[in-house]
């Protein structure tokens, strides 16, 4: 059977939840190899065994770390030439999406991304995409070259498959353009100890009707009481209420989990860019003329103030 | 010496328009107004601040579409660039993503370039990896994603933040920049800046002054294909209630409805 690079997304070896995904889609169409760079590759192999990677393909130098993108991308073409695959998956992440767009270049092959499923075909695989603010679902195949598909987190369910996910050292060598961009620094970002927004199940997000920076924690404590990520709408982020690395929408990021609650916001295109594609969508707004309530599975119309502690105070009691 | 600037801008349509597809399973453009990217306007933005804190610089705008985009490139003037191209010829229709990359690609060098800066993605097709395509086709750095860029001494630096941490970032000139929606609100052109807009140079580039084949750019040259594109069934509506009190509980009892809690 054809083999099938995946690009594993790690921190430090603990394997993150998307590439799970992507072994479970690659099983599919081939036989998963994946590729890990960077420290922790022995305990990551255990898990990327556990969900089917017959083999792992590991590099590691201070490159990954140093130097922004094209050192990854050197790596996964040395992955490249030495499988000749029949496909390569990685995560759409914003460095995924990168690496992917130039490792297409260079191997002179057709691209997708943000593929939200992924099945074989007479004529290689292909990929479902959500269109035009998801209003629109596509079905596209790769005809040039080999496969690159970058493929969106909760794009499938990840099924254990145990694999031999043998360690193997790959030969990388990096080329000029590799140290063309420095990281001087780097501020890891403070953990909230909630879970990633894009591959989160349940998100919780405020908006323009939050009114303020210091109401947030009335979001956060809905999200708490699910277990869930905190969205923002753009409106939000742009008064400052809450980080970029949060927005929901087309400027930043699109979710897909099975419950979105939007609390204050009203759901302007951009916002629904960004989550239509969840399976259930709740929504609290005090205009009940808002366009969001045209989305929602179970709408309420009144004030956020009083419905979300509510809603927060009733979960808890639920859950004892 | 002057440095030279070139914007890549898009047109699209409007995402507030009812988008679909032509029969050919390309971006239905002719029933949708179309206009510059909002994205690129933050391009353009930096890219103004970036020669106002130059000793002497020139702004280029750049654009792969059809007649309509110049429309797009009147914007990018209008808020304050110097010059635009337009690279414009029927063989293009249908270019995906790689066949673009390989259009500016060429441009660029046409033109000529030491800092090129672009959108993080396009309203329409959302894909976001044009700029790293540029670098590795142009064979320079790409210093993308970036909320603040400032170019000083030959060099861009910026700060690129991702989701698990903030990076700051260096690479000498020229090079391939792309900013996010954090980098700073554009401006609005200026009554003069549309009437000045009107009077600055756009040349028209087709595909044989780029030396690229047609076959290797349109939807026949494309590398990718769409065999389907299906409208999604509209969400049908849902249950909405009015607070009187008990809303927060009655959004409790559907979560648990379904299994939420």
């Amino acid at each position: 059977m054809a083999e099938v690079l995946v690009y594993v997304d790690h921190v430090d070896g603990a394997v993150r939840k998307p590439t799970l995904e992507l072994l479970t889609l690659a099983r599919r169409i081939g036989e998963p190899v994946a590729v890990h760079l960077g420290a922790g590759a022995d305990t990551a192999a255990a898990t990327l065994a556990e969900y089917g990677a017959v083999k792992v393909l590991t590099a590691d130098a201070p490159e990954f770390a140093d130097y922004l993108v094209v050192p990854k991308v050197d790596a996964l073409e040395a992955a490249y030439n030495a499988v000749s695959p029949a496909a390569v998956l990685v995560p759409s992440s914003a460095e995924g999406k990168e690496i992917a767009a130039r490792l297409a270049v260079r191997i002179g092959s057709g691209i997708i991304t943000d593929a939200v499923d992924l099945e074989a075909g007479d004529e290689g695989p292909v990929a479902t995409q959500s269109v035009f603010a998801a209003s629109f679902s596509t079905k596209s195949r790769v005809t040039k070259g080999t496969p690159v598909i970058t493929v969106k987190p909760n794009s499938a369910a990840p099924e254990a498959a145990p694999a031999a996910g043998a360690v193997e050292q790959l030969a990388v060598s990096f080329g000029s353009a590799s140290t063309g961009t420095k990281v001087v620094a780097r501020t890891p970002r403070e953990s909230t100890g909630r879970p990633e927004l894009t591959e989160a199940a349940i998100v919780v997000s405020g908006g323009r009707g939050v009114n303020g920076a210091e109401n947030f924690p009335v979001i956060e404590a809905l999200a708490d009481s699910l277990g869930a990520a905190v969205g923002a709408s753009r409106a939000a982020v742009d008064a400052g209420w809450y980080p970029h690395t949060n927005q929901v929408g087309q400027t930043g990021k699109s979710v897909s989990p099975q419950l979105y609650i939007a609390a204050g916001i009203s759901g302007a295109i951009q916002h629904r860019a960004g989550m239509q594609t969840s399976k259930t969508i709740v929504a609290i707004n005090k205009d009940a003329e808002a366009p969001i309530f045209e989305l929602v599975d179970y709408g309420v119309v009144g004030d956020l103030f009083e419905v979300v502690p509510q809603l927060t105070e009733e979960i808890k009691v639920r859950k004892g | 010496m002057s440095l030279r600037i070139v914007v890549c801008v898009k047109y699209v349509p409007d995402a507030t328009g009812d988008r679909h597809f032509a029969e050919d399973l390309t971006v239905d453009r002719d029933d949708v107004d179309g206009l510059l990217s909002e994205l690129d306007e933050y391009a353009v933005e930096q890219a103004l601040q970036i020669a106002e804190d130059a000793d002497d610089a020139e702004i280029t705008v750049l654009t792969v579409g059809p007649e309509d985009a110049k429309d797009a490139l009147r914007k990018a003037l209008s808020m304050g660039a110097d010059k635009a191209v337009h690279v414009e010829d029927d063989d293009l229709h249908g270019t995906d993503a790689l066949g673009t990359s390989l259009v500016l690609a060429k441009a660029l060098e046409h033109v000529g370039y030491d800092l090129v800066v672009s959108g993080m993605a396009s309203t329409d097709g959302g894909m976001g990896v044009v700029p790293a395509m540029l670098a590795e086709r142009l064979g320079v750095p790409q210093v993308t994603l970036l909320s603040e860029v400032k170019v000083e001494d030959g060099k861009v630096t910026g700060r690129r933040d991702g989701d698990a941490a903030s990076e700051q970032l260096e690479a000498a000139l020229p090079a391939v920049v792309s900013v996010t929606d954090q980098s700073g609100e554009a401006r609005y052109p200026s009554f003069k800046g549309i009437m000045a807009a009107k009077k600055k140079p756009v040349q028209s580039l087709d595909l044989s002054d780029l030396g690229i084949e047609a076959d290797e750019v349109g939807l026949e040259g494309s590398w990718t294909k769409v065999d389907e594109a299906a409208e999604r069934p509209a969400r049908t509506a849902g249950t909405v209630v009015k607070d009187e009190g008990e809303g927060g509980k009655q959004l409790a009892e559907f979560l648990a409805g379904q299994k939420f809690i």
